[in-house]
Parts: C-alpha cells; sequence; structure tokens
C-alpha cells in the first residue's frame, strides 16, 4: 500500500528560517545605532528648508531645540492655523522663549552652560517676524549661538 | 535508573517574533537625525562702546521684501545671481592690500575683504524658507572664496578642513594642525553678516 503515497521526487525540501532572527537582530541593530529616541512629540508642522552649505550639529546634549511652525491638524481648533512656538511640550508665546532657555540652561551641568546652542527648526512656510521676535528674546538672554536647522539639498527649492 | 540524553533542547522559533518585537518598539520610538543646519551667531545685546564708521562702499546690502523679491545695492536681482553678486563683492579689494584677491579692484566697491561686510535686511512677512535661501546664498559666497583660498594653501577645501575639524571623533594631533589652518583662512576671509532689526511692512 504504502507504494500509492511515495513521496515525488520534484517537492522542494521547506525553506529554512532559522536565520531569521539574526536578520531580524541585525536590523534591529541598525536602528538602534542610526536613531536617537524622540524626546518631545512634535506638536507643529515642520517641514525644514534646504540648504547646501550646512553644518552638522555635533554633541545633543549642548542643544537646545525651539519648534515653530503651523499648528498640527489636532491643535488646530483650539491654537488657530497661524505659526506658533513649541518648547518641549507645549505651545508658548514669545515672551517665554527667553525663561526656557534660562530654564533649560540652568538643567545643563556647568561646564556645558557656555557652549549651548540653540537649534531652530523652524517650518519653511513661517513668517520672518515670529523668528525676528525670538530672535530678540534669544539676544536678551545671551544664547548668541543659534542654528537654523536644515535638511540638506538644492536651496532654490524652497522659493518654488 | 533511565537516564535521559542531556537537557532537552530549548525551542528557539519564537526568537525571530521576539527580535521584530524589539525592532518596532525601536522604529516607533526614535527618529533618524536632521541635525544639520546654518550656524549663525546673533550680535550681542550691548552696543559697541564707540561708534566704528563704515564707508557705504563697503557695505553690501541685501533686502528681502515681503513677496521674496531682492533688492541687492539699490538693484532688483533674481535670487540666482546673489552668490556671484556677493563673491565679486567680497573679492574686489579695491585698495590694493589684499594681493589674493581675484577681482576687478572697482572703485566703487568694497576695499579689501577685512572690511566688506554684508547687511542683510528683511521684512516681517518674508517667507522662513527665502530667508534661508538667501542666508545658503550669503554663506555660500564665503564658502566658495574660502574653499579657494583653501585650495591654493592647502590642496583642500575648506569646508571639507572645517568639517574634520569640527568633529569630535578627529584625534586631537590632526585637529591641532587643522585648526591653525581652518583659522588662517577665515581671517583672509572674515564673515562679517550683519542682520539689522526687521522693517514692517506699513
Amino acid at each position: 500500500m504504502s507504494k500509492f503515497t511515495k513521496k515525488k521526487d520534484g517537492d522542494l525540501p521547506p525553506v529554512s528560517t532559522a536565520s531569521l532572527p539574526d536578520i531580524v537582530f541585525m536590523l534591529l541593530f541598525f536602528f538602534m545605532t542610526v536613531t536617537v529616541m524622540k524626546d518631545s512629540s512634535l506638536m507643529v508642522e515642520n517641514v525644514l528648508p534646504n540648504a547646501s552649505e550646512v553644518k552638522k550639529l555635533e554633541k545633543k546634549d549642548r542643544v537646545l531645540y525651539i519648534f515653530v511652525g503651523k499648528p498640527t491638524r489636532d491643535y488646530q481648533k483650539v491654537f488657530g492655523t497661524e505659526p506658533k512656538i513649541q518648547l518641549n511640550d507645549k505651545f508658548a508665546s514669545v515672551s517665554e522663549v527667553g525663561d526656557f532657555i534660562l530654564q533649560e540652561r540652568a538643567k545643563k551641568p556647568q561646564e556645558l552652560q557656555n557652549v549651548l546652542t540653540t537649534a531652530l527648526k523652524v517650518d519653511k512656510g513661517a513668517n520672518m517676524g515670529l523668528i525676528a521676535d525670538i530672535k530678540m528674546q534669544l539676544r536678551e538672554v545671551n544664547a548668541l549661538k543659534i542654528n537654523y536647522t536644515t535638511y540638506e539639498g538644492d536651496a532654490f527649492r524652497n522659493v518654488q | 535508573m533511565a537516564r535521559r540524553g542531556g537537557a532537552p533542547e530549548v525551542n528557539a522559533g519564537s526568537m525571530a517574533d521576539i527580535a521584530f518585537l524589539l525592532l518596532i518598539f525601536f522604529l516607533v520610538t526614535t527618529t533618524i537625525e536632521t541635525d544639520a543646519g546654518l550656524d549663525r551667531m546673533l550680535p550681542p545685546m550691548e552696543p559697541p562702546d564707540v561708534d566704528v564708521v563704515i564707508r557705504q562702499k563697503n557695505i553690501f546690502t541685501v533686502n528681502i521684501n515681503k513677496n521674496g523679491q531682492l533688492l541687492v545695492e539699490e538693484e532688483l536681482i533674481n535670487l540666482k545671481d546673489l552668490r556671484s553678486k556677493a563673491i565679486a563683492f567680497l573679492d574686489n579689494g579695491a585698495d590694493g592690500s589684499c594681493n589674493y584677491c581675484k577681482g576687478n579692484r572697482d572703485g566703487s566697491s568694497s576695499d579689501n575683504p577685512a572690511k566688506a561686510i554684508i547687511s542683510l535686511k528683511n521684512d516681517r512677512e518674508t517667507k522662513y524658507g527665502t530667508y534661508i535661501t538667501v542666508q545658503n546664498e550669503l554663506v555660500g559666497a564665503y564658502n566658495d572664496l574660502r574653499d579657494r583660498e583653501s585650495q591654493r594653501l592647502y590642496q583642500r577645501d575648506f569646508t571639507d578642513m572645517e568639517g574634520e575639524f569640527l568633529n569630535p571623533e578627529t584625534p586631537s594631533r590632526i585637529r591641532d594642525e587643522l585648526k591653525d589652518k581652518v583659522k588662517k583662512i577665515q581671517e583672509l576671509f572674515p564673515q562679517k553678516l550683519s542682520e539689522a532689526e526687521t522693517s514692517s511692512s506699513n
């Protein structure tokens, strides 16, 4: 009877999945090394402009972030569609920027307090008036080193 | 006594699932860094004690209006021509003290790179994207000139050299060596970019 159930010779052997964990671990380590933890969730639209003459921001512990842009759709009902400033996890007005910088600066170790950079992550649709106000605030608290964070690319794409 | 052959084998079939779980966790909670940008220094709040007199011909005025149009030296120009105009101004060297300048020594333009100042003014309603493009072109003008001098003196691009100098992973021995070179080039074309307070359109 067994001759009826004889296995055919042409059957493919099953694909071995023994190396699947290795592959996945490889992917995992890749992502662990090239990415960083999100420290605040974005509440504003943040399409950065492009620039070609960029310099890398080294050492994340010396950087303070200020986000500017239109509130995302969830927040538009409450905050409107005009560009707003986001500091850490909440919206702020221009006058709060100075205090924010002073507070954040006080949290840093003594030796870093004089070398802090303020990174301005500004949506490309924002108006310069708001940026000028922020810059004025930064000058008042003597946070003079700033960085306009951009994507690397052709700068002329900003104006089309 | 019945002896069983060794410890039973641990089933590793779920290893892939565990690894996937970790992978997805990291994908969700992290972001790929986009931290590069244009470095700028803001002027300090206190005005300098002495009033410096700057001659009009040493100032290169750039005005951006609210529609993103450019007025450079009282002349409406295209954004694409800004870099070459700025280079021509910085590289002019009218008083002859700059022996590395290759400009056409126009008497009505800047005396030498150390005196040349670019003044950028923008409207409150100027779009940020336009402003960054202009900033990028002006920084690019300086970088082009510095690259030229750097190639002449050290056969290497300035931006490349500065990048290596600023990179914390570069060994300190090489860094010290680069520091002098970077400084030298920066002194040949000091970046003097002044930003006036924005004007309102009305």
